[in-house]
Formats: C-alpha cells, structure tokens, sequence
C-alpha cells in the first residue's frame, strides 16, 4: 500500500553534471518499498511545476529507514528538486507500481539498463537472492556511467558501453547482450532504459525463449491510477489494449507490451 | 478539524442531495477506487465518475498529458470501461461509500446518449451529468455542446429517458457561454455544471511538434480559474437552476470563490492528481472560512458576492 508522506533529506549528492542522488529518511518506504517501485514527489509547494514528478526508487537501507532515487533534471520539477538541501521536507507519494518478478534462488539472471534507466536495476540487484548476476550498462558517455562500483559489487559479471566510447565498448549496450546470448543463457532478462533499446532487448530475449520483464516510461499525471494518460499497448485475447503504465506496470512482461 | 455543530453545508442541487458542496469532477477521481487508500469516500459530497461511453472505449495515443504553467493539458479521449462494465463492477463498489453518484456519459450521436441515459435511469446513480464538451474526441460529444442549438437538442432529447436530476456540463470554448447555458436550461437540464477543460495545444520546441499525440487537448488545473470563476458568476446570473461551478479549485479559499460567484457545490478536479486528498482539503478549508466569518449554513455563502460599483 502506498501512503502520503513527509519525509526528510539526508543528503543530496551531484553524481554527474545533470545527475543527483537524494538520500530520504522514510521508514515506511524502506520497509515496503521492492524493487521496480516508484516514488511520486511534489517538487515545490507552489504550482510552478505542478505535477509530482515519478522517480524510481534506487536502492533502500531497511535498518536505517532510508532510500535513494537518482534522478537527472530534465525540467522545472526536476531542477527544483536538485536544489533541495538536507534537512528539507519532501511531499512523497509511495511507493507506487507493480515491482519485478522474484525469480528462485537458483537462477542466472541478467539486467540490460540505459541511461537513467539503471538505476531501478540497482535496486534489484541489491535484493535478489540467485545464482548468478549479469549487469549490462549502457551510458551516453562516461561522464554519465555513475555508480560504477555499486553494480560491480551486487553483479557476478558486468559489461559497460558509452556512445561516443568514452568507457567500455563503444556502441549501445543491446549489441553486447546480443553477442552474449549467443554465447550463454540467462533464465530472466530485466530492462530499463529508452524504449528502442527496450524493444531490442525483448526482440533478443524472445528470440532465445528467455522470460523478460521491462519497466515501462510514459508521462504521467498523478501515479496512482487515476487520470488514465500514462498509457502502453498491451496484448489481449483479440487484439491490444491500453494499460495504465503507472498501476498495471511499470513492470510488465515483454511478451505483453506491443512497442510501436 | 473541529466543526461547529449547527453548522449546514449539506446542498440539494434540483433534487441530488449532497452532504457537502465538494465533488470529485469527472474524469479526475476514476470510479473513487484509486483514492479510497489515501482519504474516506464516506466524507465526499459526491463523485462524478470517469465519462462513460455506451462501449468501452481505449482512449488516444499517448503523451495524453503536458504540465504547462499551473495547469495541465490532456487528451486522455473517454478511455473508460464501457457503461455496462460501470454498472456491473463499480456502482457496487461506489454504493459501499455514503456518498452521491454522479454518471458522466459521453456519446458519438444523440442515440447514444439517450441510450445511456435510458439504461442507467433504472440503475442505483442519484444523477446523470451529461458530457457534451470534452475537446479530446473526434466524433459527436463537442459538436453538441459548443452551440445553443446542439445543446438543445441533446438535453431535450436525453430528458426524455433520464427521471434523475441532469447536469448539463458545458464547455467554456464558446464564444458566450450564457447562450449555451440559458438553451440547457431551456432544453429541462435541472443543472449545470461548468467549466469543461479548454482547448489549449503545448509545443515541444525541439522537435517542432506538440507534445500531445493529439495535438491539442483540454486545459486543467489553477491556470484556468479565473476563466471558470468569471464563467460561473456569468451563468449564475443568467439561469435559474443551480450551477455547480469548477476550474482549477485546489483549497477551501478557492471553492469560496466559486460558491461566492453562485455556485451551489464546486467539483474539484485536477488537484486530485497532485494532492489525493484534495477534496478532503477543500472541504475542510470551506468550514474554516465559514467559521472564520461566523456563516451556520453554506447557503450563506452561496451567491453572496458583491461587485463593485
């Protein structure tokens, strides 16, 4: 269940030129929070960036009640939000969303991000309990490739491209996965990023019979299931039909989504 | 909060008795569902669910909304179960609750409306509120509601079948809303309620396109709330039946606004996207301003605007 929430800021950290990390104090989302989720914040208590603004929750510290998102700014919300100090109170809805599939204890999984969509990847590979753990990355340059560390140290393997070959190989990360499965298999694929590299990976991960799940982007308006603009194509018995990416998702299985 | 006892803010609006002015508008509160984690559905005055349509309906392609300054910008286009779906799985969900229904319908052809309008005058809703202005939808629906003579004849029409109070929703993108305003009345609409969104368009500069896969779309939110106050008080002076004004409304001071202007109940819309609890919060700022000012009945408040001379 997801509440309404004053919550405080810990820290706020400038991981990249137009990249933060806020550290929240929140006891419920650290304790309910799973991986996939999201969190709804009120940048400003004003109406000048109106909207909440949907963020991915990073990772959690359940001892210490406390949670990560990282965020790039995008726009006004954004902008505002990255100018927060610690010890300002954040107007928090959450945490929203349907969150990834837990897979057994003996699997071999792989996560395929990009660009800000990594971060939600982070957090799952925190909390899955497998055998074996594969991060693919791909970030516009090495500017951006920001918490390196942290998914070296929850991956058993993990491979970086950049576009422009700043890091890593030189190229988009779905080239990288698609040698790689042609090698070896995974028995889940999870993806967050752009959606043309999300529908690349679950083209690739169709192709292999490999079960695949994708956390879906859209704009949206309030979060939580309401107001019906964030929509996907899904499939249906006799057709397709739009399913809300904020309630039915942003997890979905990619052999539902229709991508355009 | 702490209420005075003697204090009345139930309205009766031709008939739909409401507890209290405040109603979650259309289109903003889905069938009460989404929201009944975050405030009690017990304590609204009513809800006017999700536009139904005679079928279910997708909606359009999405990016359906854009933030633009103090508002928002959607072409969500009806996507809603269908009015069978409604009545099968949602009155029974909504009746849990003491609080009004309110049916938002929407149609193609008059036909359709009257259908609808038959269908669920048999049905447990304590009003039909007739969408004849949502700017999202190719076919029908706008066409009635943004000339007198359309109105007049949907409304005529659609009374034939519908023994229910009926709200008549009119759209502010007319060029006098009092003409379109004075033919539902003229047409047997018991109410009205008013404003619809306005057809605004958003550009991504960019990528020299509009941001809406639709282009254009219905404008919402604290940036239409002069417009809609100005639009209300102008209706109120022009009708008899009672108007249930709305636009932008965020807080209890705002409602006050609208009620001041002639309003009889306000329904609060696109704050609900930002705050679950706005309706709560509305509400409980209109008793603060009337125990500020020491009003026992809301019907005190209600048209007691003086203009300057």
């Amino acid at each position: 269940m997801s509440k309404l929430l004053k919550e405080k800021i810990i820290k706020i950290e400038k991981l990249a030129p137009l990249l933060f990390r806020l550290t929240i104090q929140s006891e419920y989302i650290a304790k309910n929070a799973k991986p996939g989720q999201f969190v709804n914040i009120k940048c400003c208590d004003g109406i000048d960036a109106l909207l909440r603004r949907p963020i991915s929750i990073c990772s959690v510290n359940r001892e210490q009640g406390l949670f990560d998102i990282v965020f790039e700014v995008r726009g006004r919300g954004t902008e505002i939000l990255s100018l927060k100090k610690p010890g300002d109170i954040l107007d928090i809805l959450g945490p929203l969303g349907k969150s990834f599939y837990a897979p057994k204890d003996n699997s071999k999984i792989a996560i395929v991000g990009g660009g800000i969509g990594v971060f939600p990847l982070l957090f799952l590979l925190k909390e899955l309990r497998c055998a074996h753990k594969t991060a693919f990355l791909g970030f516009r340059s090495a500017e951006n490739a920001v918490l390196l560390d942290e998914f070296k140290k929850e991956s058993d393997s993990m491979y970086v491209t950049t576009d422009d070959g700043s890091l890593g190989s030189k190229g988009f990360v779905t080239d990288i996965l698609e040698q790689k499965l042609s090698e070896e298999s995974y028995d889940i694929i999870y993806s967050c990023g752009p959606v043309v590299m999300m529908k690349r990976v679950a083209e690739a991960a169709q192709k292999h019979e490999i079960k695949c799940q994708v956390s879906l982007e859209e704009r949206m308006g309030c979060g939580i299931g309401a107001c019906l603009v964030c929509v996907c194509k899904t499939r249906k018995d006799d057709g397709w039909e739009y399913s809300h990416i904020c309630s039915d998702g942003t997890v979905f299985w990619s052999s539902e989504v229709i991508f355009d | 909060m702490v209420i005075s006892e003697d204090m009345n803010i139930a309205v009766d609006i031709a008939g739909l008795k409401l507890k209290n002015p405040v109603i979650a508008a259309s289109g903003t509160f889905g069938f009460g569902r989404e929201y009944s984690q975050y405030i009690d559905l017990n304590q609204l005055g009513g809800i006017s669910v999700k536009g139904l349509t005679l079928e279910p309906r997708q909606g359009n392609k999405p990016p359906r909304i854009a933030e633009t300054p103090a508002g928002i910008l959607n072409s969500v286009g009806l996507q809603n179960p269908g009015v069978h779906s409604f009545i099968e799985n949602e009155i029974p969900y909504i009746r849990q609750f003491d609080t009004a229904i309110i049916a938002n319908i929407a149609g193609n052809t008059v036909e359709d409306y009257c259908k609808m309008a038959e269908i669920l005058d048999d049905e447990d809703i304590d009003a039909i509120e007739l969408n004849v202005s949502c700017p999202n939808v190719k076919a029908g629906c706008v066409a009635f509601g943004n000339n007198p003579s359309g109105i007049y004849e949907i409304t005529s029409q659609v009374r034939k079948f519908c023994s229910k109070p009926l709200i008549v929703k009119l759209t502010p993108n007319v060029g006098d809303i009092r003409e379109t305003a004075k033919a539902a009345e003229e047409a047997g609409a018991d109410a009205l309620s008013l404003i619809n969104t306005i057809l605004g368009m958003a550009i991504d500069i960019h990528k020299r396109r509009p941001i809406l896969a639709n282009n254009m779309g219905g404008l919402s939110g604290p940036a239409v709330k002069p417009v809609a106050v100005r639009m209300v008080y102008e209706v109120c002076q022009t009708v008899k039946i009672p108007v249930i004004g709305m636009g932008g409304i965020s807080n209890g001071d705002d409602a006050v606004e609208f009620l001041l202007a002639g309003a009889s109940a306000v329904m609060v819309g696109t704050a609900n996207f930002v705050n679950p609890r706005a309706c709560i919060d509305v509400l409980d700022g209109i008793k603060s301003y009337m125990l500020k000012h020491k009003y026992k009945s809301i019907y005190d408040i209600i048209g007691a605007l003086e203009l300057n001379q």
